[in-house]
């Protein structure tokens, strides 16, 4: 497995995508699955540098690895910021009309859209988000 | 992220080059709330939009919204990955993607 840790700021984004999608591209993954990663990455990461610790700052670490057969692609987001379960959040009504819709929960909307499996869990003071992609 | 104005009149091309992402929305955002004064036909080209997430999705939202008052908006151009995107959220049925 194969993580790295950074401080949970929007100016580091980048730095988490680029560690995946290097990974990604050894493998050849597809542009497809190498921007709905890029997606799944973002969706977190903002998630958890806009609230986790806020309003101080604090580490996330991300985790990947792969899996052969199926190919797959398994990653985790840690944070020590506060217990929050992002699949709690309600998913956003698609098929409201322009002037009701509502800008939340579009952002883990996204990310359980772009995954096969995710799965929450808070222990030792942290939160642990485990998600694995086919690809 | 790299954005190009035309305006011709009370219509105005946005064209966004790049990535429309977290770090880059509110920079768009902020560029609109002026940029969208007195126009009545917004167009977004995408051509060169490689990639859009839930942040860049807000700013479309809030100006799909300001111009449904004031005029039109439509996307043009828009690429496949993007265009996924939209699909996915239920956008592309909110916007006029021509």
């Amino acid at each position: 497995m194969e993580k790295i840790t950074v401080d949970a700021v929007l100016e580091n984004l980048q730095t988490v995508i680029d560690f995946a999608t290097e990974k990604l591209e050894e493998r050849d993954c597809s542009m497809k699955v190498v921007m709905q990663t890029e997606l799944v990455i973002e969706e977190v990461f903002v998630n958890i540098a806009s609230y986790a610790y806020h309003p101080e700052i604090g580490p996330a670490t991300f985790c990947m690895s792969f899996e052969e057969n199926p190919h797959a692609l398994l990653m985790t987001f840690i944070d020590a910021g506060k217990p929050y379960n992002p699949l709690e959040q309600e998913a956003p009504d698609t098929t409201l009309a322009l002037e009701e819709r509502d800008i939340g929960g579009l952002g883990i909307f996204l990310v359980k859209k772009n995954v096969d499996e995710i799965s929450y869990e808070y222990a030792d003071g942290k939160n642990i988000l485990h998600m694995k992609k086919f690809f | 992220m790299e954005i190009k104005k035309e305006q011709n009149g009370s219509a105005l091309t946005i064209k966004v080059i790049g990535r429309l992402d977290a770090g880059s929305a509110p920079e768009l955002s902020k560029e609109l709330t002026t940029a969208l004064d007195g126009v009545t036909d917004l167009t977004f080209d995408f051509a060169e939009l490689k990639y859009i997430a839930s942040a860049g999705l807000r700013v479309l939202l809030v100006a799909q919204k300001r111009m449904n008052k004031q005029g039109s908006m439509k996307l043009i151009n828009v690429s496949e990955a993007v265009l996924e995107v939209l699909d996915m959220t239920g956008f592309a049925s909110l916007m006029t993607i021509a």
